[in-house]
């Protein structure tokens, strides 16, 4: 019958008329760059929001180099970017055996695939933990800091005007911490964060010490960090100073800007995740290959396709990189 | 983003491997460039500004973006793949991302512009 024949869209045999591949890409390809599209975006929003706090705040947000000079085995030295920049060549060079892999999958050499990934997975773990020391470094903090009643901070210089500790002048006043307990308070729901280093203790330390100085969150002309004279810094602490802080969290952090350390943790932190899981992905594609999965599928597309996601992630910390730590 | 798309036909088989070395010896080259001025920050380059900028930050942008086209072509092939595939991929996040930077920064601008300017004090 006439009417059970399927409509004629007269496309047939043309680029869009179905049956055929118009990116010339599989399938399977084709979804993975529509993902890191989307991911990019996502990504984007991100530094784009840190972008719109920066600026709101350019005028007292926390100087990068002072924040991350740490490397391993240097304690105590000064040693801005030397090691997110080790980070990032870990990265790269992950990214460059993920490549590598890739060219061996097209000319079906398994035993190269094999080697190539293997030692991305171990670029992809470097890194991890390079990020989880890094992490740690942040989250413990080096000087700590007094918060103002204003939810500013201030940090303190010696007569140099360089960084000093609060437990390089100030010492901890023995004192019992009472536990806040149910009866006391219907209330309760947990106790606070404790801190044994007291407000007044680091204003002992100051006042005895007559050389230290406040430096304020507010970067003066020369990029640098405004210093009070002894008398505002003693007036500034004694006024306005209602806590210490020591280290970061995701409500206060020794660095200044509460939205510097939300953003570190959450940009970083979502960059490692991709990190992590592309490891984890990479985990199972090593063992379907060593299986032989794809040599009796007679492609490695498989590997083409985790490293088009592996370099996505290098991709993304390129930025990371400039955003966070170099502008 | 005129790239000849019909080599990849020929070269099915063949090594990609000296590209892949010259791209991360590239690579490997900005990120030091970058690096250096990241640590001695030049005063000239840092106290010059250009569209809210400092000049030093503009390099560090555009090095960035340079890399990312190598990670781009090279590492991800995109080179290779057909053209409507590239300008689908790129395009798309090209317009999206500028759209989204431009007006986040503006607002951010404008915000730190009433904290420094008008009723709201700095530090109370």
């Amino acid at each position: 019958m006439e009417a059970t024949t399927v409509a004629k869209t007269g496309t047939e045999g043309k680029t869009w008329g179905g049956g055929n591949q118009p990116l010339k890409a599989s399938y399977g390809k084709l979804m993975m760059w529509f993902f890191i599209t989307s991911d990019a975006l996502t990504f984007s929003g991100f530094l784009a929001a840190y972008g719109f706090s920066r600026f709101k705040f350019i005028e007292e947000w926390p100087i990068a180099d002072e924040v991350f000079n740490h490397f391993p085995f240097l304690h105590g030295v000064d040693a801005p970017m030397y090691y997110v920049a080790l980070m990032t060549f870990i990265l790269i060079f992950s990214s460059v055996t993920m490549v590598l892999a890739v060219d061996a999958g097209h000319q079906m050499k398994k035993g190269k695939v094999v080697t190539y990934m293997a030692l991305t997975i171990l670029g992809g773990i470097i890194f991890l933990g390079s990020q989880a020391w890094e992490w740690k470094n942040f989250i413990k903090g080096e000087y700590g800091a007094v918060e103002l009643n204003s939810g500013k901070i201030i940090q303190f210089v010696d007569a140099n005007g360089d960084r000093i500790a609060l437990d390089e002048f100030s010492t901890i006043s023995q004192k019992v911490r009472v536990e806040h307990q149910e009866k006391n308070g219907v209330w309760y729901e947990a106790e606070d964060s404790y801190n044994p280093r007291s407000l007044e203790d680091v204003k002992r330390g100051f006042i005895a010490n007559e050389d230290l100085r406040v430096r304020t969150m507010k970067i003066t002309d020369e990029g640098e960090k405004e210093i009070l004279t002894r008398e505002e810094s003693l007036q500034t602490l004694e006024e306005k100073g209602i806590g210490v802080i020591e280290g970061a969290n995701l409500k206060k952090n020794e660095y200044g800007a509460p939205l510097f350390g939300d953003f570190f943790f959450f940009i970083t932190g979502f960059h490692g995740f991709h990190v992590f899981s592309g490891v984890l992905i990479l985990v199972i594609v090593f063992f379907n290959v060593l299986l032989g999965t794809y040599e009796k599928r007679g492609s490695y597309e498989m590997v083409e396709k985790v490293g088009l996601y592996w370099h996505f992630v290098d991709l993304v910390w390129v930025f990371v990189f400039t955003f966070f730590y170099l502008v | 983003m005129a790239h000849d798309t019909t080599h990849s036909e020929h070269g099915e088989h063949k090594s990609a491997t000296k590209r892949i070395w010259q791209v991360f010896i590239i690579l490997s080259i900005l990120t030091i460039v970058e690096v250096v001025f990241g640590i001695f920050k030049p005063d000239f380059l840092v106290h010059t500004d250009l569209i809210s900028l400092s000049l030093l930050n503009w390099i560090f942008i555009v090095l960035t973006i340079i890399k990312a086209y190598y990670i781009t072509w090279a590492f991800m092939h995109m080179e290779h793949e057909a053209a409507s595939l590239r300008r689908t991929v790129v395009w798309t996040g090209v317009f999206l991302i500028s759209y989204l930077i431009a007006i986040l920064l503006i607002e951010g601008a404008y915000i730190q512009d009433i904290y420094a300017n008008s009723f709201i004090a700095w530090d109370f």
